[in-house]
């Protein structure tokens, strides 16, 4: 009954996925990706934990071997996009206003205006967050998790959604540890409880230790090993 | 809050599948696996309605426990969270099966409503 007049209703079964639109987008974008030889990593973790820091790092240090190039999520400014930019690195922002995360419509329209060439690295700095992001695929082929060590040993315990879905871990500042009790064995243990899967890397971005296999990681992911073309597909 | 991309999104499934017909329940499931908060839901659920043909529908919501599949063992077992130690072995590495998403199942809609001003006297 309607309420109004005392009609009748009929059910209408629609069994639909609500993230369909969003994986629909998403499948487009690592098919577009994967036509050009682009590998986009998507890069999540709470805000401050260092993810624009690394950037630049890696910007730095792989030289243009792989080209990188940057969308930059954030729900306001374009701090993070100049910081880049000053890296030396084509880098597009977008602001999600009040949107607490990156989704595929969004990554799409910047992934075109980016136009990454062939053999390169996307980076897609998600909005500082550990929750929302965790959800939302992007057409990525890695995901990305950092956690700094000023954050406590706890935090995949606390996010398992987000932990649960990085093929990738890295534990920035840990040139910080000296002066903390982050203890590292609790937190690869705690990380290992919700993601025995993923393959963790310690390093200091500041400093610039650890960075090397990031590097060669990130080499590999698009095919380039020892300056040889290697197709990994 | 992610659950207020997730219900623009079930309003917008439910307007373009069925017009302008008017929506009277939705009925949704949202997998216990799949990060999304029913009481979330439930609180931004009106807000989003508002001015559509959703707007005043009564919202059902079910939570399926997931199921998981232990890659130590290869057993599987209900999961009321995203990690549940294997009751046969203990191990927290497994392959999730089920629980993940969020599904508009089904919709109760308004069939030919004359409305007040068309009743005859």
């Amino acid at each position: 009954m309607c309420g109004t007049c005392g009609c009748t209703t009929v059910t209408v079964a629609l069994e639909q996925r609500v993230l369909a639109r969003n994986d629909d987008l998403a499948a487009v974008n690592r098919e577009w990706l994967a036509e050009r030889d682009v590998v986009a990593v998507n890069l999540m973790s709470s805000p401050g934990s260092g993810k624009t820091t690394l950037l630049e790092r890696t910007i730095a240090d792989l030289a243009g071997d792989p080209v990188v190039s940057v969308v930059e999520g954030d729900q306001e400014t374009s701090r993070d996009a100049d910081r880049i930019r000053a890296a030396g690195c084509r880098v597009v922002q977008l602001n999600t206003g009040a949107g607490c995360h990156l989704d595929a419509g969004m990554v799409a329209a910047a992934l075109r205006d980016l136009a990454p060439p062939a053999r390169s690295v996307v980076f897609v700095e998600n909005v500082g967050n550990l929750v929302c992001p965790a959800l939302f695929d992007l057409g990525e082929r890695h995901r990305v998790v950092l956690a700094s060590v000023t954050e406590g040993e706890d935090k995949p315990l606390k996010y398992p959604h987000m932990f649960s879905a990085a093929d990738v871990v890295v534990l920035t500042k840990t040139d910080l540890l000296p002066h903390l009790d982050f203890d590292v064995d609790t937190f690869v243990r705690n990380l290992a409880a919700v993601n025995p899967r993923a393959t963790l890397l310690r390093l200091s971005a500041t400093r610039g230790t650890g960075l090397d296999a990031w590097t060669t990681l990130l080499r590999a992911w698009v095919g380039w090993m020892n300056g040889a073309f290697v197709h990994l597909r | 809050m992610h659950e207020l991309s997730i219900v623009q999104e079930v309003v917008a499934a439910i307007t373009e599948r069925l017009g302008d017909s008017r929506i009277a329940v939705v009925r949704l499931e949202i997998g216990r696996l799949s990060g999304v908060v029913a009481d979330a839901v439930r609180f931004c659920f009106d807000l989003v309605a508002e001015g559509t043909t959703v707007e005043g529908a009564r919202l059902e919501i079910t939570e399926p426990a997931g199921r998981a599949r232990c890659r130590a063992c290869a057993g599987e077992h209900e999961a009321e969270w995203l990690v549940v130690p294997c009751p046969a072995c203990g191990s927290v590495d497994a392959e999730v099966l089920s629980g993940k998403d969020v599904r508009i199942k089904s919709v109760e809609v308004v069939s030919a409503c004359a409305g007040p001003a068309d009743v005859p006297p």
